[in-house]
């Protein structure tokens, strides 16, 4: 979509973007070019001897059979967490639209958790689900399941993924929210009118209408479980047990900031970037497709 | 609007306050970044205070920079941008990798030749120095906060399992006895855990049995060092801890510190974990607790010699247009952390050991063991014996990621998915990779 | 049938809300115990009244290692409004320049630092540290709020807020003769005032919870936000407060909290008119 200029001139626009990419350039694409050539180095942690390697982090990476094991352990996580923040968050979002009482006190209820600090929500979840203090793990084990999440592959991945949904339902609400709000009243008519009622009404015409939504929201959630679980994960099981809950991210961090491998590390965040890119792409592609259609 | 106004300026006003602190005209600034939260970070402000108020040269800023690692990552930043702080505090297992960073640091024993200040090893606990030090004895960075791993027991609990609370066992056959009774007379839901199980089941362990973790001197005498921990006596150990686990002895607690609260939770019977817990469990455990020395096995060694020290020291770092009046001044800093008085006070506020010989006997002859039993036991530990190449300490780069590699193949092996063996063996074959990566970048 | 479908949507919501609320109730209840509960993992779900008094503890005193949480509070109230206030200005004025002038290059912009932004932090830090020490940025103000004020995501949103304007209006502000500023002030500004408020909840809250910057460019101690306050509350080898820690988190989460709930009517008004 592109909108006839109105104004004329050069100096004027050039003079209300420098700033922004002034501050673009010398604080994301200066720094992230360093990062990215770092990738194609060997240096030692404080830049004193550096030595260009071509792409031998990349193939050192892809040699690793871990490596390999943690691509498919995070594509896996980001899948899952995506799904189940966004299936609760829109499940709350619809009930949340319905002409009930109280809705609006319903509503401020699910929009607040979005101002959780990653750090405040990691410390709540260690207290609830600590394999012997947590109160979650209580409850668990007096129900008969042996809940040592610590000493569990199945039970800590599970806990990554969930406490990671957890955190990123409200945000989805808002934004399933705001999508419902934006359909138009007379359509949900028209669909009433033809009978389309409950489970098949929000098949056939809701969700199709979301779409748009939706396919930012899987972007974004994608981005998300990707890049920004990796406190969560650190301060639940640190990766373990074994490498159970490592992901690309916690590798990432792992190397570059307790391992200061820079070299390794900066390749890495090159995967995860193309990973990201690609995923990018194809949701765009898809949903251009689509819409054309 | 108008308080949205008025909130700006309250904190805008706030702002500007602090960032005109009372220079003291004509003193060396200088500044130290630490890494110890809670009222440990208090203590460690505290010691710069005194020293700015113990003398007029120079005025030290301690800023907090969060975890020893995010420490590391502030400090490698700075140096990168030529703003690197005048001292680091650095964790112990840093050592390796501080000592690789050549121009960045200057050695404490460099230090005290170029400023004139007398910095004299020898006044140190030797199980303190051998860890911060050059095979040949000199100091490369400023021994500080120390302690050592121990045992911790419920004397409640083995009240209640009918053992004796004021012999805790000394060996590891003794700990598996009373494990079995803890949880035969069900004295405790857990008999066994154990925080920082690296640290406590492989670097202590192989120190106190004279065990080499890897060759090369654990690294003092060359980067091309490797593991040795699947040797038989290490693989026995694990596969003891494996055992108890199967039995119901023993309960993995997590990684690093997160086993800590199963004791003082009143759960686990014995624990494993630093001398410097001391406080919090002091305060927070609801039953009688000792602490003890680690339980050695005889059958591997009779004669066991020191533990090693965990904790931290400060390094020296450089920058350009830094004066000999700034170093002068970290010199003298050093020299004055090392008064047998400040470091004893240290230590008896703190709970971690004294880190110079005369500091404990200024305790001792204070009455300190006296009126708070139990605390020299970790100092009596670290000083057992003669020290070992293989009880002085650890130089191998990357110390906290091979840490971290052993946990996994423990967890991995008690989860019963490989044998005691088979685990050890993994580890020293994905840790001499991490070891060879490092040696490649170390050596340019 | 409808009075049952309602009871079936007031027990999801109830649920849901229940799975934000209860965990923070929590933290609630342990904030005002005594810290070795929490320590030892049995924390009661009943609020003993008789610790209220550690939130006043904190807000004046701090615990140990940190100082007042008030302070750091009001600092972080300021880094966070600086980095939305930055934000939002510059955002709205290179989003101007795109929808509204002939401008070259600009969807290569876009890609290229939307790329960017998918590094993560983590390997960016010492070369962006060196940066900030080239500028003399570190330990200030500045520092703190300046590098975060960069955005692509508000400037795209912000683009796409312009493009849906119909041309009508566009149409008409020329046939009155309204230069560049007269536009951006009278038209634009009002008509995306639903969009700006929108993107002020998601800035401040990002603000407000930076952890990693603050900790690397700021060293005086009187730069410290609320949320490294926390951070240095917790010791690893030492008897942390935790009913101090737990009140400093929940204090922590006010402002945010406040802005999000003062501004949520227009917080996904605007969200949904963005998306035209």
């Amino acid at each position: 979509m592109e909108r006839r200029t109105i104004f004329s001139g050069w100096a004027l626009p050039a003079a209300l973007v420098l700033p922004q990419l002034l501050l673009t350039f010398f604080f994301f694409l200066w720094p992230a070019g360093q990062a990215l050539f770092y990738s194609l180095q060997r240096q030692d942690a404080f830049g004193i001897r550096t030595e260009f390697v071509g792409l031998e982090n990349f193939s050192e990476l892809f040699a690793d059979p871990l490596y390999v094991e943690t691509i498919w352990r995070t594509i896996i996580f980001c899948a899952l967490v995506a799904f189940i923040s966004m299936a609760l968050a829109l499940l709350l979002a619809v009930f949340a639209d319905r002409e009930i009482r109280g809705r609006g006190v319903y509503r401020t209820l699910l929009i607040w958790p979005y101002a959780i600090a990653p750090a405040v929500a990691a410390v709540l979840w260690l207290l609830l689900v600590h394999p012997q203090i947590g109160l979650i793990s209580g409850m668990l084990n007096a129900m008969g399941i042996a809940w040592d999440y610590k000493l569990n592959s199945a039970q800590a991945f599970t806990v990554v993924v969930l406490v990671s949904a957890w955190k990123q339902v409200s945000y989805n609400f808002i934004f399933f929210l705001a999508g419902l709000q934006s359909i138009p009243k007379s359509v949900m008519e028209a669909a009433r009118m033809d009978g389309a009622k409950g489970w098949r009404q929000f098949r056939t015409i809701v969700f199709p209408l979301l779409a748009p939504t939706t396919f930012f929201l899987i972007v974004v959630n994608m981005v998300y479980a990707a890049f920004d679980t990796f406190g969560t994960i650190e301060a639940l099981t640190r990766g373990g047990p074994g490498k159970a809950t490592e992901t690309l991210v916690v590798k990432v961090y792992r190397d570059g900031i307790v391992n200061l491998d820079l070299g390794s590390s900066s390749a890495q965040s090159v995967v995860l970037m193309l990973g990201v890119i690609a995923l990018t792409a194809v949701q765009f592609r898809y949903l251009g497709r689509r819409r054309d259609s | 609007m108008m308080k949205r106004r008025t909130l700006l300026a309250a904190s805008s006003a706030a702002l500007a306050a602090p960032a005109l602190p009372a220079r003291a005209q004509g003193k060396t600034k200088i500044t130290f970044w630490y890494g110890l939260g809670g009222a440990l970070g208090e203590e460690v402000v505290r010691v710069c205070r005194n020293f700015n108020a113990a003398q007029n040269e120079a005025e030290i800023e301690p800023v907090f920079k969060g975890s020893y690692v995010e420490t590391l990552t502030s400090s490698i930043a700075a140096w990168r941008a030529g703003q690197a702080p005048h001292m680091v505090q650095m964790f112990e297992v840093g050592t390796g990798s501080m000592l690789a960073a050549g121009p960045a640091m200057k050695q404490t024993w460099q230090l005290s030749q170029e400023t004139g200040v007398k910095i004299d090893p020898s006044v140190y606990i030797p199980g303190v120095r051998g860890y911060y030090s050059l095979p040949d004895g000199r100091l490369a960075s400023m021994p500080f906060n120390s302690s050592t791993a121990m045992m911790w027991i419920n004397k409640d609990a083995f009240q209640r399992a009918g053992l004796d609370p004021a012999k805790p066992p000394t060996t590891w056959q003794g700990v598996v006895e009373a494990a079995r009774a803890i949880k035969a007379r069900n004295a405790a839901p857990i008999p066994m855990t154990t925080a920082w199980p690296t640290w406590v089941h492989f670097e202590q362990y192989g120190a106190m049995h004279n065990l080499p973790f890897a060759t090369k001197g654990n690294g003092f005498d060359g980067l091309d060092t490797e593991l040795r921990i699947n040797a038989p006596a290490y693989a026995k150990h694990l596969q003891r801890l494996l055992d108890m686990g199967k039995e119901g002895l023993f309960r993995w607690g997590g990684r690093d510190n997160a086993a800590e609260p199963l004791f003082v939770s009143g759960e686990a019977a014995i624990q494993f974990t630093s001398s410097a817990g001391r406080a919090a469990i002091a305060r927070d455990a609801k039953f009688n607790w000792a602490m003890a020395m680690l339980p050695t096995d005889p059958e591997v060694n009779p004669n066991p010699i020191n533990s090693v020290i965990g904790g931290a020291s400060i390094w020296t770092m450089t920058a350009p247009n830094r004066t000999m009046a700034e170093y002068r001044a970290v010199a003298n800093f050093f020299a004055y952390i090392s008064q047998p008085a400040v470091d004893a006070e240290w230590h008896q506020r703190t709970g971690y050991v004294p880190v110079t010989t005369a500091a404990y006997e200024l305790s001792k002859t204070q009455g300190f063991y006296e009126k708070t039993p139990g605390t020299d036991l970790p100092i009596l530990q670290l000083s057992r014996g003669q020290l070992s190449e293989n009880s002085r300490g650890f130089r191998l780069g990357r110390m906290v990621e091979l840490r971290n590699i052993i946990q996994e193949e423990m967890e991995r092996a008690l989860q019963g998915q490989q044998t005691a063996q088979a685990a050890l063996d993994s580890a020293v074959q994905r840790g001499n990779r991490v070891l060879r990566e490092f040696e490649r970048t170390a050596r340019g | 049938m409808k009075r049952g479908t309602d009871w079936v949507a007031h027990a999801v919501l109830c649920l849901g809300v229940a799975l934000f609320a209860l965990p923070l109730w929590l933290v609630f209840a342990a904030s005002t115990q005594e810290s070795g509960a929490i320590a030892r993992g049995n924390v009661s779900l009943i609020p003993d009244p008789a610790g209220l008094g550690v939130y006043a503890q904190v807000l004046t005193e701090g615990a140990p290692g940190a100082g007042p949480v008030w302070r750091m509070m009001l600092l972080s109230f300021a880094m966070a409004l600086g980095i939305t206030i930055g934000k939002i200005i510059i955002s709205v004025l290179s989003a101007y320049a795109v929808a509204f002038f002939r401008f070259p290059f600009r969807m290569v912009a876009f890609w290229t630092i939307f790329i960017t932004l998918m590094l993560p932090v983590e390997v960016r830090i010492i070369p962006t540290y060196a940066v900030m020490a080239g500028f003399g940025l570190i330990n200030s103000f500045t520092g703190l709020v300046l590098p975060l004020i960069a955005s692509a995501t508000a400037t795209l949103l912000f683009r796409q807020v312009f493009l849906s304007i119909p041309d009508e209006l566009v149409e008409a502000a020329r046939m009155d003769g309204a230069g560049p500023w007269r536009f951006l002030r009278d038209i634009l500004l009002p008509v995306s005032a639903a969009n700006i408020a929108a993107l002020f909840v998601i800035l401040f809250v990002y603000g407000w919870n930076q952890y990693l910057w603050p900790l690397l460019v700021a060293t005086d101690p009187k730069l410290d936000t609320i949320v490294i306050g926390i951070v240095k509350m917790i010791g690893t080898e030492t008897a942390t407060e935790w009913n101090r820690v737990m009140a400093t988190a929940l204090l922590a989460l006010l402002p945010p909290v406040a802005v999000v709930l003062l501004m949520q009517r227009w917080f996904v008004k605007g969200l949904t008119e963005g998306d035209k």
